[in-house]
């Protein structure tokens, strides 16, 4: 039996994986098939994270992150997590490939997921128009019409970032300020490329097999409109990824896996929980990693407790 | 590992092949892609018999991407008799891709 299993890639986890891996207690931090490293590996430029003044690329960032764990021993599998059981002294976790692994203590770090728009149709034209990564897909809308919707750090971003690409990109947000840093709000304001429509919210995705235009409501008048565009990109924040837990640990109100004050202790003795997940508030890289500490530690005083 | 073809290529090796095709359309710069790389590999490894896989890298043949209305990658395209039969956007795990392909490798 191992002493720690950790769930999840991102900054949270594998901090979490140096921190009990330089303890001694040889983690297994189970990534992922196809999302290791999390949210940031589809960021560019991280400008913010403390340590690198120049800034680095977001996958840069989570190699980073790996090596240092991999560094003092943390074993990384490439694999998903499937089925957890955390309630008894033995915590069980299997995997999407068929293995059953058995630990003293789990850290959950499994993050956020993007948020849909709640649309009909808006699965149906994913990847036909609609998406919810400039990075991956923006290339496809050279000199095209691209909206942008949302009004957070990830929604200038991905519009700072389009304009690489596009003709102009029409930054679509529902309340009449937004949600960004000043920063990065001003850079998208800035831009003579993009557009901001305010108090504006996507009713209805047009278009036959490809998306063509989006149907608009104002959120103060009600009146509706119409913008033609070739891509739309969906930036309206996360929902914490909790379907593996659910059952098992509390969760607040709002869905995220509840921790007991500045601890990373859930409801079940042995499990801990860090980053995204628990965090309604900050959900920044630098706080993901601070919690995977947190989490960490207390794993260890856990296991030095029982 | 599944062959990267070129738009020459298309023709012959996806449209007029006599078993269904997966066609992975991918990119340097797309890190989904490169996560789901390997899986398709390993699909076209163990699932030869029935399914032909191949790779399109969209930077170097732009025209197929296009044809295909391709506007996100990873986009795995099964063609079949010249048409496309199925259309999976996005990296997923294994398992889910092996499902979405039931009825072509089963």
């Amino acid at each position: 039996m191992r002493d720690v299993i950790i769930i999840g890639s991102g900054p949270a986890g594998y901090t979490a994986g140096i921190y009990t891996a330089r303890a001694g207690l040889k983690p297994l931090l189970i990534a992922s098939s196809v999302e290791a490293g999390g949210e940031l590996m589809k960021t560019t430029e991280v400008e913010n994270f403390p340590g690198f003044p120049e800034g680095l690329q977001g996958p840069e960032l989570m190699a980073h992150f790996q090596a240092q764990a991999e560094r003092f021993g943390t074993e990384i599998l490439m694999d998903d997590v499937i089925e957890v059981d955390l309630t008894g002294d033995v915590k069980i976790v299997k995997t999407g490939l068929g293995e059953t692994f058995e630990a003293k203590t789990v850290i959950l770090a499994t993050g956020a997921a993007y948020r849909e728009l709640g649309l009909p149709r808006e699965k149906e034209l994913s990847g036909r128009g609609v998406s919810w990564c400039a990075t991956c897909d923006g290339f496809f809308f050279r000199e095209k019409q691209i909206a942008v919707v949302g009004g957070g750090d990830s929604a200038m971003e991905e519009a700072n970032f389009l304009t690489r690409f596009g003709q102009k990109v029409t930054l679509i947000h529902r309340r009449d300020t937004f949600k960004a840093s000043k920063i990065m709000a001003d850079r998208a304001l800035n831009n003579p490329k993009i557009e901001v429509i305010y108090n504006t919210e996507v009713v209805e995705l047009l278009g036959e097999t490809n998306l063509t235009g989006l149907k608009l409501r104002n959120t103060v008048d009600g009146t509706e409109s119409q913008l033609d565009v070739d891509g739309l990109f969906i930036a309206v924040g996360n929902d914490p990824r909790v379907w593996l837990v659910e059952n098992q640990v509390k969760l607040t109100a709002e869905k995220f896996i509840e921790v007991e004050g500045r601890s990373s202790k859930t409801s079940l003795p042995g499990v801990f929980a860090a980053g995204d997940v628990i965090d309604p508030t900050y959900r920044q890289a630098i706080t993901a990693a601070g919690s995977g500490c947190v989490a960490a530690l207390d794993a260890e005083h856990y296991l030095n407790n029982h | 590992m599944a062959k990267d073809i070129t738009a020459a290529e298309f023709e012959a090796d996806v449209l007029t092949s006599s078993k269904p095709v997966l066609v992975d359309f991918w990119a340097e710069w797309c890190g989904p892609c490169r996560m789901v790389s390997p899986i398709v590999d390993q699909i076209g490894e163990e699932h030869g018999a029935k399914l032909d896989v191949v790779k399109l890298n969209v930077d170097n043949e732009p025209s197929i991407a296009m044809k295909y209305g391709i506007t996100g990658i990873p986009a795995l395209l099964v063609f079949k008799d010249g048409d496309v039969v199925k259309s999976i956007v996005g990296a997923k795990p294994k398992a889910a891709l092996e499902a979405d392909l039931a009825a072509f490798i089963n």
